[in-house]
């Protein structure tokens, strides 16, 4: 439907020629942007709804439930629909563990909570087609079911930093919520959402467009191909500074694997940029041994690099 | 009264104690917002997501910037 629009005015109303590199590009750049925005209002929507139904608090009553191979695949699951931002990833892993939730069910959570999120879904929807964001959510939920479990297996309880709780716990707030409430509540997250990647999302674009209509196709077959080994452990370390700019590293991804790189390589690229970020782990020092951070760093990178070799091995 | 904003110094944390304060001073009372930065006093009130705002040592929101207006009826109540 947006398709013939564009086309209208970038070749009629702008009297752009076909076929000529910058028309395309601007063709290209304009169907993305306002297809991904649309996307973006509708899906981040219905997510925000959706997970006013879930605060942490019910999560934490359900998980702390004994459930005990369960555990991890329902925290997995739970992460995707609990509301979480990387600010309160201190406050949410101590009450966790308060509450008596094993370490690796909550590590379950951790994980799959920032990898399996809102924006990255609807761009790779609208980039790349269902079939690699189901491919994206099933391997995120894999990678934080297994990474749970191993670092439960670790036993690694004593490496969790000592906090003095100066209270004893206060009551919860209230969250019974009418449905106009939770209209408003989840418009609101939307709007500040969109406010805060708009830009990474125009210029994400943009470069790809640019991408795509400048540089040759077949160029990064030689260095991000299947055929270069490296490529996915390369991938998964430069995607970890760059977190929270999934809205902008997706379309130039994107446009990277039309020009050669290997999907699987690409898949690892957008998951180490929402799973393993910096700032996430300075935050996470405050309550989490050095040692820890590091296991939990290397488990998920591992996960993430065998996740990559995998679809490079599937797809195509 | 005693208003407290929980936070660990985000962006979002400040955005709530600059609007509890413009609330306190459009009800025109003299209350101070007193800002808690520390994880052991955050996790004592059972908090899970941040910022939060407290008032009266009663958790009123959690994991939401609270707009100016919605402060106010907090406090009137």
């Amino acid at each position: 439907m947006i398709k013939p629009l564009i086309d209208v005015l970038v070749y009629d109303i702008l009297k752009m020629q076909r076929g000529v590199l910058f028309s395309e590009a601007l063709n290209f750049f304009l169907y993305d942007t306002i297809k991904i925005f649309l996307l973006l209002i509708v899906i981040i929507f219905i997510v925000s709804f959706i997970r006013t139904f879930f605060p942490p608090e019910k999560t934490r009553a359900i998980l702390s439930h004994k459930h005990k191979y369960t555990g991890n695949v329902l925290a997995a699951i739970l992460g995707i629909v609990t509301p979480f931002c990387s600010c309160s990833a201190v406050p949410l892993f101590l009450g966790f563990i308060e509450a008596g939730i094993p370490l690796g069910v909550t590590f379950s959570f951790l994980v799959a909570s920032p990898v399996i999120n809102e924006v990255a879904l609807v761009m790779l929807w609208g980039l790349f087609g269902w079939k690699i964001a189901l491919i994206y959510i099933g391997s995120g939920l894999t990678i934080a079911i297994i990474s749970g479990m191993v670092i439960g297996k670790l036993r690694v309880e004593g490496l969790i930093e000592e906090v003095n709780c100066q209270k004893p716990s206060g009551c919860a707030p209230g969250l019974g919520q009418s449905i106009k409430e939770r209209i408003v509540l989840s418009r609101g997250y939307t709007k500040d959402i969109i406010r805060r990647i708009w830009l990474y999302v125009i210029i994400g674009i943009g470069v790809g467009a640019w991408i795509h209509g400048y540089i040759p196709g077949g160029l990064l077959v030689k260095y991000a191909g299947k055929s270069n080994w490296l490529a996915v452990p390369f991938a998964t370390i430069i995607g970890i500074p760059l977190y929270s700019n999934a809205a902008g590293v997706i379309p130039l991804v994107s446009a990277l694997t039309e020009k050669g790189m290997a999907m699987g390589t690409a898949l690892a690229f957008m998951m180490a940029v929402t799973a393993l970020s910096l700032p996430e782990f300075l935050i996470l020092r405050r309550v989490m041994k050095l040692k820890l951070l590091i296991i939990f760093a290397s488990v998920v990178g591992t996960g993430i690099i065998i996740t990559g070799y995998l679809f490079n091995f599937i797809i195509r | 009264m005693k208003i407290e904003v929980l936070g660990m110094g985000c962006s979002k944390c400040s955005q709530l104690t600059a609007n509890a304060e413009a609330a306190v001073k459009e009800l025109n009372i003299p209350v101070a917002i007193v800002k808690a930065t520390d994880i052991g006093t955050i996790t004592g009130y059972g908090v899970m997501a941040i910022p939060a705002l407290v008032i009266d040592g009663k958790v009123v929101s959690a994991g939401r910037v609270l707009t100016k207006d919605e402060i106010k009826e907090l406090i009137v109540r």
